[in-house]
């Protein structure tokens, strides 16, 4: 049964279109960051943007590009979960650079 | 039951899919991951831990930057290229974000023609990408060379926090470091493709094992993952 499925499969067949219109969208995606910086815009609404965008090209690049979308959910999920933990990392560093910023302009106020 | 051999990437159709297929490929003395070689699966673990190697650096960079009492240094302006007299913010890293970008594409369908045995094709889209990572890493040692020039160092720099530098240095530092290896393995696995090594399965001076076209496509998942890196770079560190 392997063996035959072996035969006439071999490793990720896809159209090569659908990786020029991959392409094509990571390069509207990396301009309108790119316009993020161009246009000068602050705040929250510059950083969700940024955040956007990153997400959406990360994604694009794991799922097609390195054809994660076709694997096994086995793979998938023991590949993409663990990162997603390093946001409990951000937010215990967070909460310490806050902490070390705080002691820093009680202590070493400006001026001193 | 069928007998999956160890480097079998054929599909195996009958198993169960969606969390019964998690816990079944995972249950019971068997392989976790049924239909991905040995080659495919190590990468993956291999990219994972590299992952958190990148998101340490980017986490430390977070850190200093958020604690320090001085301003940090605007990159729009740090990275910005006057060109025939006018100042464009951020131009060079734009260029070689897209550059990158390019060479991913081209990764892409490098691995695409080598399934299907064309040769030629694949191996000339593979040194295109070389060239792409060529091209970004040389991009990278103008930049490193005009910050330098302009007095930054990993210990301080003429525009703000000192935190900067060290940084700016260690991140894209390592960062070079993958593209630069990327583009050597890139040569490398271009010449046994074009020499059709895997034409006639001829086995590696490392592992012994039969060369097979699946060697491109996990050429390309380092690949593509030292592009995905530059992402979170480019957006966490250049653009916030």
């Amino acid at each position: 049964m392997a063996q035959a499925a072996v035969a006439h499969v071999e490793g990720q067949q896809h159209p090569i279109k659908l990786y020029l219109v991959v392409w094509g969208w990571l390069f509207v995606l990396s301009t309108c960051s790119y316009l993020v910086d161009y246009f000068g815009l602050h705040g929250y609404l510059r950083w969700s943007l940024i955040l956007v965008f990153m997400i959406l090209k990360a994604g694009l690049i794991v799922a097609v590009f390195m054809h994660m979308a076709w694997e096994r959910l086995a793979l998938m999920y023991a590949i993409l979960v663990p990162p997603v933990l390093v946001l409990v990392f951000v937010g215990i560093m967070v909460f310490e650079s806050n902490y070390t910023l705080f002691t820093r302009l009680i202590f070493f106020g400006p001026g001193t | 039951m069928a007998d999956v051999a160890l480097a079998n990437t054929g599909a195996a159709p009958t198993r169960p899919s969606g969390w019964q297929g998690i816990a079944a490929d995972w249950s019971s003395d068997q392989r976790a991951f049924k239909n991905v070689s040995w080659g495919k699966a190590m990468m993956w673990i291999f990219l994972l831990s590299d992952t958190f190697i990148f998101s340490c650096f980017l986490l430390s960079y977070m850190t200093v930057r958020m604690s320090t009492t001085v301003p940090w240094p605007n990159p729009s302006t740090v990275f910005a290229l006057t060109i025939g007299g006018t100042t464009i913010p951020l131009i060079l890293i734009a260029i070689m974000t897209f550059i990158l970008i390019s060479s991913s594409g081209t990764m892409a369908m490098a691995v695409n023609f080598g399934y299907r045995h064309d040769r030629v094709k694949s191996a000339a889209l593979m040194l295109v990408t070389a060239a792409f990572g060529a091209t970004f890493v040389g991009m990278q040692a103008f930049e490193w060379t005009k910050l330098i020039m302009e007095g930054v160092r990993p210990w301080g720099n003429p525009w703000g926090a000192d935190q900067f530098g060290s940084s700016f240095f260690m991140i894209t530092g390592f960062h070079g470091t993958h593209v630069t290896i990327g583009v050597i393995f890139l040569i490398i696995i271009s010449r046994k493709v074009l020499r059709g090594d895997f034409d006639r399965e001829a086995r590696g001076f490392f592992t012994s094992q039969k060369g097979r076209y699946e060697i491109v496509e996990i050429m390309g998942l380092y690949w593509h993952f030292v592009d995905l890196v530059w992402v979170f770079i480019f957006a966490l560190f250049y653009l916030w």
